[in-house]
């Protein structure tokens, strides 16, 4: 491998934001002129939402069950059992049903993104599809980028409706809390900018996964290696950003409606 | 039609391209990664010409192409793509260009998770102004001058290496355009199917009078081009006597270390000589 100057690898460097940040605003930029692809649109949100269900259900679940466990010993302790439920449901309402859906998403969807754009630019298929008159933009990154938002919304709900049901169950059969108990301290505790928080994390989440993933894809070089590792790179980028975005997200909205 | 030969050192200065020129690089050049791949490249294509790029791998053949449908943006000189100065173009304003030219690119570069009656009608289902009966006419229609028509509910990966090339081919013709840019479209097949392609090419060129640029590393492609024409009667190639070949609209080119170092027609090539050109095409 050739050895690069720190200059010119701060250049590379620069030079992949710069060129990441046209995908990510031309995304954007390209739903507001013609032509509009709906069936794209559809067709990936089926892919990446009603694909990614079953790996969100279950994560989201165990997550919940875990999390109900190793907070049951510290409850327990002080003899605030009953405060279990809350303490499940501000966990993967505001932080660990964004996060794992997020993170599950970017293994499964921005991997799958760059795979596969990266094998359209290496068998020539982007520049055919530009040859042919339509704009790869337009027509793969947007309706993946707009579907991945969407859809990643939803999955977060679920996530955190199913980890908040996991926790009841590990509560009501391994430690004995009341299941209706546990359902209305859960549900109570929760205030607006917990959920405020909780779904505007996805939002940000499912722009990074997709964004990153076509970006990652549509500068594939180097034929199937080019495109290996494209595909490592954009699960490995999308991941990072999701835990360093939930950070300064998480801080953002504590100072704006405090603790 | 193919005007005098031109050699490296005399290429002319550019100039206003005139209608019978339906594509015309001057003193173009491109380079990646701090080489330099062409300098000062300049030719025209005549309205129903097919012009032969030769040049070992890696000589730029291909960029030329894609320089020549606004793919890739050289880094100096001009591109005139029927009429219009296409170099400054901005990516949207080139899609309009893109209907008059097609391009037949080295690997079919057919979508693989479409249908082939998807992908030859890309282009009218992307435009949305036919009906459906219409677009499947028109499939139909380019299916049938490769011989293709069966395959239309397969899908890429269930052709051979050349019914790929052909299917290519079916989607370039099906908006009729009227400049053809070929990507060494035998690279790679058997002489029996190599032949079939260089037919379809010969009859795109003869039945309608489309300019083409072909580029290729196969000397024997573009000698059969330029030897045979395509009987409509008999529906198929047939070999030229030695005197009429003069008026074959077909002319060659030879690119060496980023230059068009020859530029004319068969009986200028075959005269050159230029030591490089005449231990090429021996």
């Amino acid at each position: 491998m050739e050895l690069l100057s720190p200059a010119d690898w701060a250049k590379q460097q620069v030079k992949s934001v710069q060129d990441y940040t046209i995908v990510a605003a031309r995304s954007i930029s390209s739903l507001f002129s013609p032509p509009h692809y709906f069936g794209d649109t559809t067709q990936q949100a089926d892919l990446i939402g009603f694909g990614s269900l079953p790996i969100v259900v279950l994560t989201g679940f165990f997550t919940g069950g875990a999390l109900a466990q190793n907070s049951a010993d510290t409850l327990k302790r002080f003899g605030s059992l009953t405060l279990i439920g809350q303490l499940v449901s501000l966990g993967m309402v505001r932080e660990l049903g964004p996060v794992i859906t997020g993170l599950m998403a970017a293994g499964r969807n921005a991997s799958g993104m760059a795979s596969e754009l990266g094998s359209m630019v290496v068998t020539e298929q982007i520049d055919a599809m530009r040859a042919l008159g339509t704009d790869p933009m337009k027509k793969l990154v947007t309706p993946r980028v707009v579907s991945t938002v969407f859809m990643l919304f939803f999955l977060t709900i679920i996530s955190d409706f199913f980890g908040v049901a996991g926790g009841g169950i590990v509560s009501a059969f391994l430690f004995g809390v009341d299941w209706h108990q546990y359902w209305s301290t859960a549900w109570q505790i929760l205030v607006f900018q917990d959920v405020f928080l909780g779904l505007a994390k996805p939002v940000l989440f499912g722009f990074i996964i997709a964004t990153i993933g076509c970006y990652y894809g549509i500068s594939a070089r180097g034929g199937t290696q080019g495109v290996g590792r494209a595909t490592t790179q954009a699960m490995v980028t999308s991941s990072i950003l999701i835990i360093m975005v939930d950070f300064f997200v998480t801080r953002l909205t504590m100072t704006l409606f405090g603790q | 039609m193919a005007g005098p030969p031109v050699f490296a050192g005399e290429q002319k200065p550019a100039v206003r391209p005139s209608p019978t020129i339906t594509l015309e690089f001057a003193q173009v050049s491109i380079g990646f990664e701090e080489k330099q791949l062409l300098e000062g490249v300049s030719f025209r294509l005549h309205h129903g010409e097919t012009k032969a790029i030769f040049g070992v791998a890696g000589s730029g053949k291909s960029t030329i192409l894609k320089m020549a449908l606004g793919l890739l943006k050289p880094d100096s000189g001009k591109i005139f793509v029927l009429g219009e100065e296409i170099t400054g173009l901005e990516e949207d304003e080139l899609f309009e260009l893109r209907r008059r030219v097609g391009i037949v690119f080295q690997e079919s570069a057919l979508f693989d998770s479409l249908t082939v009656r998807e992908n030859v009608a890309f282009r009218l289902l992307e435009e949305g102004q036919l009906s459906d009966a219409e677009i499947e006419e028109r499939v139909r229609e380019a299916l049938s001058f490769v011989e293709l028509e069966h395959t239309v509910d397969m899908y890429p990966s269930e052709l051979s290496g050349g019914m790929r090339r052909r299917v290519a081919i079916a989607r370039t013709i099906i908006t009729h355009p009227e400049v053809l840019l070929y990507d060494s479209p035998t690279g790679g097949l058997d002489p029996v199917t190599s032949n079939t392609i260089i037919e379809l090419l010969v009859k795109q060129r003869d039945v309608y009078q489309t300019s083409s640029l072909l580029v290729t590393h196969r000397l024997q492609d573009a000698f059969t081009m330029g030897t045979h024409y395509f009987d409509r009667a008999a529906n198929q190639m047939r070999p030229l006597p030695a005197g009429a070949r003069v008026g074959v609209p077909m002319s060659f080119a030879i690119l060496r270390d980023g230059c068009i170092i020859f530029d004319g027609n068969l009986k200028s090539l075959r005269e050159t000589g230029d030591a490089y050109i005449r231990e090429y095409i021996s």
